[in-house]
């Protein structure tokens, strides 16, 4: 059963955005209602075609009436977690994201209309820290919450999923938790962070990034609109790549500096203000996070066109990051070493 | 300068560093590739952090003469580790610091033919030090947990298990070469659960490296360490007491005991789980007191 009327959340960033123009193309769908607290920017809006644009917090009761009155009977809620970002401070970011979706889960949870849920998670929901295994499976759960955050607010937020899942069994639910989604497009903290030059790192720690490209995030959104596939899937590429090294491989200089500080630090250089460094990020940068895609393989049947080097590669090439040494030089440098050492042989 | 054609990949270096290079030439052509593939990020980490670029590069040449020289390590049995495919190599644990399990990686790579590499399960203390925690994963380490043995067994991985943890590694010099209790049976589960073979290895020589003769526990509490030693040289000589003491070690890897053979749901039998590691640790220590009769010397052998 194809869904009619789809209403998704947070039109107004990427990958909202983005899904929002990917279901009102396809003209299987009759309606698409493109949600989000603010108007998507004019060159996102061009995309969006024929979805119907509303602007209005998700905090807000009116959002019961807006399901009600059109019927909505998938909702694919892309805004469920707003990673710290510049620009608003962890309160109001947190008021977004928690409040929000409570209040959409209740919408939902009273609409008469509503059969599908499909809602884009996050892996920071097994936290990160020096006593986990080293890739997580869809039934683990983080080793140590922090009090307050991110990863605490992420695991809240799955706890009300799952506290709606027992009281409408007859909705299917599908929770992706993504990976880092990266590519040449999307703006995440972790793209602003990698763009840096002078990268401050945690000294001592390098932590495994599993990564996500943005062309893979929106597929999976949408085949899981489509098609119906209840349960808990990790999304991510293949592969790993470690904080150290992919700063090199964008070309930066890392600079390491020792973690409780990391963020003082990183003020003092202007370009780092841009990215966020929150005890959670510090956490990931330090240890990372790998997500198991098996499930994914198997049961959701998709398996990622990017591995996790390609589609940081694709977003090297796409940003024009420049290496700090040119990659041609070095290797100029090493074959004249060589011929050098080759006339003393 | 004129590069020579052919000369920019790797493999093309390797081959014109036929036999006419000089062996210095060979090494410095190996070691510019190296230090091109470090700055540019060009090499592959598995999902556990394993950087086998580094390993074969750096660490492992590190170790290497510690490992000859130093401890004169003899080892047997190599042809009991498989060439391919999973396997739990479950050894005892010495010497205040886990040099033992550095010899063993050592020697699996270095002395069997396939030179494999042997993927270590560690206390989650060692993950929480700067430093020394992201090194252990860049060397093949991994958390000592059920799901991290399994998936590396799963993959057809060399896995090496320390089951006596820090019980036998802070153990004092007067208990040496006496096995401590072996954990909850964890490994043996693992490799009944994935039906994998286990090796059990006993290594002579690490007791002596550091012989702890004491322990600051006031102190330990005060680092967040299991233990703080004190051996005839440390804290006496400062970093000068850091130095391991030469002992001679031997390593002897045993006959592989099957798991394949019990049904599956064997690991859920707590009753053969206890006996299987009662059974590897008795394996163990008989080849401990047979190789201590053999040594004569605790530093001359």
């Amino acid at each position: 059963m194809s869904p009619s009327t789809v209403l998704v959340t947070g039109a107004s960033r990427f990958i909202g955005g983005h899904l929002a123009a990917r279901l009102a193309a396809d003209p299987g769908i009759d309606r698409v209602i493109a949600l989000d607290t603010t108007p998507p920017r004019p060159e996102l809006s061009r995309w969006l075609g024929r979805a119907e644009v509303v602007t209005v917090d998700l905090r807000n009761p009116l959002i019961a009436k807006v399901i009600a009155d059109a019927r909505v009977d998938t909702v694919v809620h892309a805004s469920m977690i707003a990673a710290a970002r510049t620009g608003g401070s962890r309160d109001v970011l947190k008021q977004v994201s928690v409040l929000g979706t409570m209040q959409l889960l209740a919408a939902c949870q009273r609409s008469k209309t509503v059969t599908q849920l499909v809602v884009k998670s996050t892996g920071a929901v097994y936290g990160a820290s020096s006593r986990d295994q080293a890739v997580f499976t869809e039934g683990d759960e983080a080793n140590e919450i922090p009090a307050s955050g991110y990863v605490k607010d992420v695991v809240d937020v799955e706890g009300y999923l799952r506290g709606f899942i027992r009281r409408r069994p007859d909705v299917d639910v599908t929770v992706l938790r993504f990976a880092n989604v990266i590519g040449p497009r999307i703006d995440t903290v972790l793209s602003r962070y990698f763009a840096l030059r002078i990268v401050p790192t945690v000294l001592g720690y390098d932590g495994r990034l599993q990564l996500l490209h943005e062309e893979d995030a929106l597929t999976v959104l949408e085949r899981a609109t489509r098609v119906r596939l209840p349960g808990v899937f990790n999304i991510g590429g293949d592969g790993v790549l470690l904080v150290s090294q992919a700063i090199r491989r964008a070309g930066g200089i890392a600079v390491p500096v020792p973690g409780p500080v990391v963020g003082t630090v990183a003020r003092l250089l202007r370009a780092a203000r841009s990215v966020d460094y929150s005890p959670d990020y510090v956490r990931f940068l330090s240890f990372g996070r790998v997500l198991d895609i098996t499930r994914l393989r198997t049961e959701f049947g998709f398996t990622p066109r990017w591995t996790t080097v390609q589609a940081f590669d694709d977003y090297v090439r796409a940003r024009a990051l420049r290496p700090a040494i040119d990659p041609v030089w070095v290797t100029t440098a090493q074959r004249c070493t060589l011929g050098l050492a080759a006339q003393l042989r | 300068m004129i590069p020579l054609p052919g000369r920019t990949g790797e493999a093309a270096q390797a081959q014109l560093a036929a036999p006419a290079e000089p062996r210095w030439y060979r090494e410095l052509s190996n070691l510019l590739a190296f230090a091109r593939r470090r700055m540019n990020g060009e090499y592959a980490v598995d999902q556990f952090g394993f950087d086998p670029d580094l390993a074969d590069h750096v660490l492992l040449p590190l170790l290497r003469p510690l490992y000859r020289t130093w401890f004169r390590v003899q080892t047997t049995g190599v042809d009991h580790l498989p060439a391919t495919g999973g396997a739990l190599v479950v050894a005892n644990h010495s010497g205040t610091l886990p040099v033992d399990a550095l010899m063993t990686a050592i020697a699996v790579h270095e002395e069997h033919p396939a030179g494999r590499h042997l993927r270590m399960l560690g206390a989650d203390v060692v993950f929480r030090i700067p430093v020394l925690g992201s090194l252990a994963r860049k060397s093949g380490q991994t958390l000592a947990c059920v799901p991290d043995a399994e998936r590396l067994l799963n993959s057809g991985e060399l896995v090496g298990v320390w089951p006596e943890g820090f019980k036998g590694l802070g153990k004092r010099y007067r208990d040496r070469y006496k096995l401590q209790r072996f954990g909850q049976g964890g490994f043996v589960s693992a490799a009944l659960r994935t039906r994998t073979i286990i090796i059990p290895c006993a290594i002579v020589g690490a007791e002596e490296i550091y012989p702890m003769i004491g322990d600051v526990k006031p102190l330990a509490r005060l680092l967040g360490t299991p233990y703080f030693p004190v051996t005839p040289l440390f804290p006496l000589l400062g970093p000068l007491g850091m130095v391991p003491l030469p002992s001679k070690w031997y390593i002897e890897f045993g006959e592989p005991v099957r798991t394949d053979a019990y049904e599956p749901g064997a690991a859920d039998d707590p009753a053969l789980v206890f006996n299987l590691t009662d059974q590897i640790r008795e394996t163990i220590q008989q080849t401990l007191h047979r190789l201590l009769i053999h040594r004569q010397h605790p530093f001359f052998g």
